[in-house]
């Protein structure tokens, strides 16, 4: 597989003698140059085509079987999904209120659907690039906030209380994600010029920080958060096990993101400070009017693939035993009447963080082009 | 200043933002800035020395402050419960057993030696998921370029998928479907002496025979005979411009010797077969299914990032460079060798740096499956002495260790391969 | 409406007590009593899922001896039995969350051990649970005693004092085993039943929970005559809060003496006028015996109304009525032959 590995799009657009050689192109043509392009280019691509029609003639089929026709899609009893040959995505039916809402109170689920379809409307206004204004995008997202908030803790409004520890599920990894962001973002930036800063001890302390937390695995910082920061308190003092894990995510997160703007700030040309402190402007108005915005603009795929990231590191929360919407569902799968169709339930779950991390970074490519709409004039 | 003045700053009005600069520049001549020439107090603290100094004062306070005010408060709440402080309990008998280790260990060894199996344990699935997830990438990510549309299109897929969920639940799946296979007494035959069952996968291993380790030096020395061998045929090359054989002779001598050596002492082999008695297969050599099912999770999630770093560094070799090799009549095979891969390296190897360090770090989700990593003895040791602090100090120690070992080998390598500037 | 009398009470009892009497008695609350009636509730830690102990039901409402012995504290201490809130702790969570204050007591099948007493700034409460390290096999293995575990699988639960027993056991039988150590409880339940191991120990007492529930079929398995260690089961507290302990300490005695005299939930309001001062000096109007440890009077008799005595709690989750159906073993009653001795309540 050495000779057709190298990308060949752009000798479609050269005519290449071979091809002026092709008889006058005709209706069928562009159809067989398609097939033989992607398919005969060369020995080894032909090997490699017959492979894998090979192959997907011997799976394709018994895959289909397996997820479409032998499965049961609709049971409440294990033994007709134990007597089925393929899948049983009952299960995902029979299991979906446990598996997406964790231990939250049965009866108030509702309020759960309602604060998710809120927090997705809001969501998928701020992508829409005609809202884009603080005007609208700060109220909304403050009301949002505090409507999620109502609806997932209630005391008020005749809602009952829900304590923190038994939220779970989807709306968990929403939370979880959401704080980390919202908390990680601005240290990551504080972070990021402190490490470009031209004081040594800033730098110092900002280095320190970054490589050594960049340096251990998630969950250990989980671990200090839940089981080792109370240690650090005075006596009496408590602080919600929720909100300890989101921080530690959050600085966690804002680590990496610190890098990634870093590089921004580094691609930033220097004519650009010197510019900007010519005007008499100080180092935080350059900063946050000057170097920031056009740092942010360059590295947001960086930075939009470490929200991505943020996403999928909820998960870890699975270690220190908060109900995300994983958590659920592995406790859901030790159920012992269902739990031989663990595949379903955990190809469910793949498929929710999947639709979310991918429209994430699908939409973020399409921001890139927006934002550079302006520059290549 | 809004947006639209910050737009005018960059590229887009060079001119007037140039000459702007430039009569800043001469009024700056005229009059010094402020808290150059007067020592006045006001202008002492416009002066960015100054504040440098008092930002940086300030800084050192807040982190001597918080030190200190956590320390004390840490150290005063152990003492009033009367917790254990202190590294002294690693001297202890551990009491525990260990499912599988790489050296000698019994429940009556400390728990420092504890610990280091459960090192030893981290360092193997990570070095051999680094290896095969440095294979399967590279794979995929040639295959992402390639011209076959079946390869394009399957290795495009297995890259979104497999990047877009969290690789906890990659290791919780596979974790999953291990332990539910069938037990020891339906195991599945993949040939034979080598059995898959909920156990882990259980293979025949050859006795141990003194020749082995003649066979092993003469692997070392023909391995050696090769790199030099491969010295002269590039300086060879050099010198005269025409290419030695290398694949065959490099071939004939790292198989041939061992085997030499191995037919001196007339073929010795003696399976070790694993046979089903009790429980369980005796003899034979195992992998564990919480070390497999770790392995594949933690491999497969960094494969599709490592695909991903190697389609985007054979795409960044300027096309002009495989056509001018092209021109020069070099074949396919060498235009790889010699003009793609060295160039397409100094691009893939900084961001696979990173990934071979996030595989080490998420190796630590064997405590998920049972896996006795680090973690994983670590949280015992933990609860055994209740030393919760001083047990994550040292998960966290070793792994910093780790990533930093790994990062220096691996600047060191990337120094190696870098563009010499001539 | 309780607490704010209690608080009223036990500060003027307490000063009076203080100045007037030699006994030890509490003029101002300790530091866990103090926060626990500023939050109203107690956060009790529990198992993340042991029959008998402490389960969750679909609702989300634990149960269990444990449970029980949680609410037995708050009917003490804050006047109502409901106003616990349950922290469900995986074995290596346990220790750390009570010596950072996350939880104000330990109640989750903890064995008492010196290291544990010592080390790990815990004190514990008399046991409320006597059992040994036990195992659980598939019948289809054929083993029935411990000698015919050579070679096998363990599932066990990291950090556990199982764990160290096992390594203790099969080292002096001389025989061999793999362990397989999973923190997640569940996951580690599932192991077992998944047949990735052979054999899974816990307290030989919470096995019948999982045969009974978390079995396809519990006629498949099997769980191993006789007791294998000493586990006595205890709640534990924060050491150097001498008054927190004592409350736990006698919370747990008032449910054995209580069925020692006969007291049970449903006749403990007669018994108040019981001429007996044992158990006037218990549950009767107006005893000073809580003041004495900060509380008030009543304290004794919320015990009882509100959770019971300890056969009421044993029966309730662990007895013939219960699914589990365990016999009694040691944990009966010294009078009658068992190891329950409640301390003197004076």
């Amino acid at each position: 597989m050495t000779d057709h590995t190298l990308a060949a799009a752009p000798t479609a657009h050269v005519a290449s003698p071979r091809s002026t050689a092709q008889p006058p192109p005709s209706d069928s043509v562009p159809l067989v140059r398609w097939l033989r392009q992607n398919f005969f280019g060369s020995v080894s691509s032909t090997i490699s085509s017959i492979v894998f029609v090979l192959l997907l003639i011997y799976f394709v089929p018994g895959f289909i079987r397996w997820a479409l026709i032998d499965a049961v899609w609709m049971t409440a009893d294990h033994e007709v999904c134990r007597a089925a040959s393929g899948a049983c995505w009952a299960v995902i039916r029979e299991k979906h209120r446990p598996m997406l809402f964790g231990v939250y109170p049965y009866d108030e689920h509702w309020r759960l659907v309602l604060a998710l379809t809120m927090y997705l409307g809001t969501v998928i206004i701020t992508m829409q690039r005609r809202f884009w204004d603080v005007r609208i995008l700060i109220p909304l997202w403050l009301f949002t906030l505090v409507a999620v908030g109502i609806l997932l803790w209630g005391g008020v409004f005749g809602l009952t209380f829900v304590d923190t520890t038994q939220w779970g599920g989807l709306p968990l990894t929403m939370v979880l994600f959401t704080g980390t962001v919202v908390i990680g973002l601005p240290i990551a930036v504080l972070l990021a010029l402190g490490r470009q800063s031209k004081l040594p001890l800033v730098k110092a302390v900002c280095v320190t920080l970054i490589e050594c937390l960049r340096g251990v695995p998630l969950i250990t910082i989980l671990f200090v958060a839940v089981n080792v920061f109370p240690l650090f308190l005075p006596q009496g003092v408590e602080l919600n096990k929720l909100l300890r894990v989101m921080v530690g995510m959050a600085i966690f997160f804002a680590c990496y993101q610190a890098e990634v703007i870093r590089g921004g700030l580094q691609a930033i040309p220097r004519g650009q400070h010197e510019a900007a402190a010519s005007l008499g402007l100080s180092y935080w108005q350059s900063t946050s009017r000057i170097v920031l915005p056009q740092a942010l603009r360059i590295c947001l795929p960086g930075m939009v693939n470490h929200i991505i990231a943020a996403l999928k590191n909820t998960s870890f929360v699975l270690i220190i035993g908060l109900f995300d919407i994983l958590t659920a569902t592995t406790a859901v799968m030790e159920d012992p009447l269902w739990r031989r169709f663990f595949v379903e339930a955990y190809l469910f779950v793949a498929l929710v963080y999947f639709v979310f991390c991918f429209a994430l970074s699908k939409y973020s490519q399409n921001v890139e082009v927006w934002l550079n709409e302006g520059r290549n004039r | 200043m809004t947006l639209a003045d910050t737009r005018c700053v960059p590229q887009s009005r060079q001119d007037d933002c140039s000459s702007m600069a430039q009569q800043t520049e001469d009024r700056f001549k005229v009059s010094p800035g402020p808290g150059m020439a007067s020592f006045s107090l006001p202008s002492l603290l416009y002066s960015s020395a100054v504040r440098g100094v008092l930002y940086q004062a300030a800084l050192l306070l807040l982190v001597v402050a918080c030190g200190y005010y956590l320390y004390e408060n840490v150290t005063s709440n152990l003492e009033s419960q009367g917790i254990a402080t202190g590294f002294g309990f690693l001297d202890e008998s551990a009491g525990f057993d260990i499912g599988e280790s790489l050296i000698a260990y019994d429940s009556a060894n400390t728990y420092a030696r504890a610990l280091a199996v459960g090192i030893l344990n981290t360092l193997t699935v990570s070095a051999c998921g680094i290896a095969l997830a440095t294979l399967l990438g590279g794979m995929i990510g040639i295959m992402r370029v390639s011209t076959n549309w079946f390869a394009a299109k399957f290795s495009s897929a297995f890259v979104e998928v497999v990047r877009n969920v969290p690789v906890v639940l990659h290791v919780i799946f596979w974790g999953a479907f291990l332990r539910n296979l069938p037990g020891p007494r339906q195991s599945f035959s993949l040939g034979d002496g080598v059995f898959l069952n909920n156990r882990g996968l259980i293979f025949a291993v050859p006795e141990y025979n003194p020749i082995y380790a003649w066979v092993g030096a003469a692997l070392l020395v023909a391995l050696c005979a090769s790199i030099a061998y491969g010295r002269y045929a590039m300086r060879h090359r050099e010198k005269t411009g025409r290419q030695l054989p290398t694949v065959l002779p490099v071939l004939a001598m790292l198989t041939g010797l061992p085997l030499l050596v191995w037919a001196s002492g007339g073929f010795p082999l003696q399976w070790d077969t694993p046979v089903f008695r009790g429980f369980n297969f005796r003899g034979g050599s195992l992998l564990s299914p919480e070390f497999i099912g770790l392995l594949i999770g933690i491999t497969v999630y960094t494969a599709g990032f490592i695909a991903e770093i190697v389609r985007a560094g054979i795409q960044s070799v300027p096309r002009g460079q495989i056509e001018a090799a092209r021109s020069l009549g070099l074949r396919p095979g060498w235009i790889m060798r010699y003009v793609t891969i060295p160039q397409a390296l100094r691009v893939i190897v900084p961001p696979t740096t990173s990934q071979y360090l996030s595989l080490t770090k998420n190796s630590s989700l064997g405590v998920l499956i049972g896996y006795p990593d680090l973690v994983n003895v670590g949280n015992t040791t933990l609860n055994q002495t209740g030393q919760a602090v001083e047990a994550i100090a040292i998960m966290m120690t070793v792994y910093l260790l780790i990533s930093l070992t790994i990062s220096l080998f691996m600047n060191i390598y990337n120094q190696a391969i870098a563009l010499k500037e001539r | 409406m309780y607490q704010q009398k209690a608080v009223k009470i036990t500060a003027i009892a307490g000063f009076v007590a203080g100045v007037f009497m030699a006994a030890p008695s509490y003029a101002a609350d300790g530091p866990t009593m103090a926060a626990v009636k500023k939050r109203g509730e107690i956060l009790c830690g529990v198992h993340q899922g042991r029959y008998g102990f402490a389960i969750a039901d679909s609702q989300g409402k634990y149960k269990g001896l444990d449970v029980d012995f949680c609410r037995a504290v708050a009917a003490a201490v804050l006047g109502d039995s409901e106003k616990v809130k349950y922290i469900p702790m995986s074995s290596v969570q346990r220790f750390p969350a009570l010596q950072s204050g996350e939880i104000d007591m330990l109640s989750r099948t903890t064995t008492v051990t010196l290291t544990r007493d010592a080390s790990l700034g815990l004190n514990f409460g008399p046991p409320t649970f006597y059992t040994g390290t036990g195992f659980m096999v598939r019948k289809s293995t054929n083993a029935t005693k411990v000698d015919d575990l050579d070679g096998a699988t363990i599932c066990v639960l990291p950090g556990s004092t199982t764990e160290k027993n096992i390594a203790a056991l099969f080292k002096s039988k001389s025989i061999t085993y793999k362990p397989v150590v999973i923190e997640n409880q569940k996951a580690m339940v599932g192991a077992y039943f998944s047949e990735r191991c052979d054999v899974m120990s816990m307290d030989q007492a919470g096995l019948p929970g999982h045969q009974m529930f978390d079995a396809k079929n519990p006629d498949d398995h099997l769980i191993l005559d006789g007791v294998f260690s000493k586990e006595p089961l205890a709640i534990g507290v924060r050491q150097g809060d001498d008054q927190w302990y004592d409350i736990i300490k006698w919370v747990t005695y008032v449910t054995f003496n209580a069925e020692e005299y006969g007291i049970t939930s449903a006749n403990v309001d007669e018994m108040r006028n019981s001429k007996d001062p044992n158990i006037q000096l218990m549950v009767g109007k107006g005893t000073k015996t809580g003041e004495k440890l900060g509380l008030d009077s009543d304290w004794a008799y919320r015990v009882v109304k509100q959770v019971g005595n300890y056969k009421e709690i044993y029966e309730r989750n662990f007895g013939e009525k219960s699914p589990l159906k365990l016999p009694r073993g040691v944990n009966k009653l010294w009078t009658d032959g068992g190891l329950l001795y409640g301390f003197p309540i004076k």
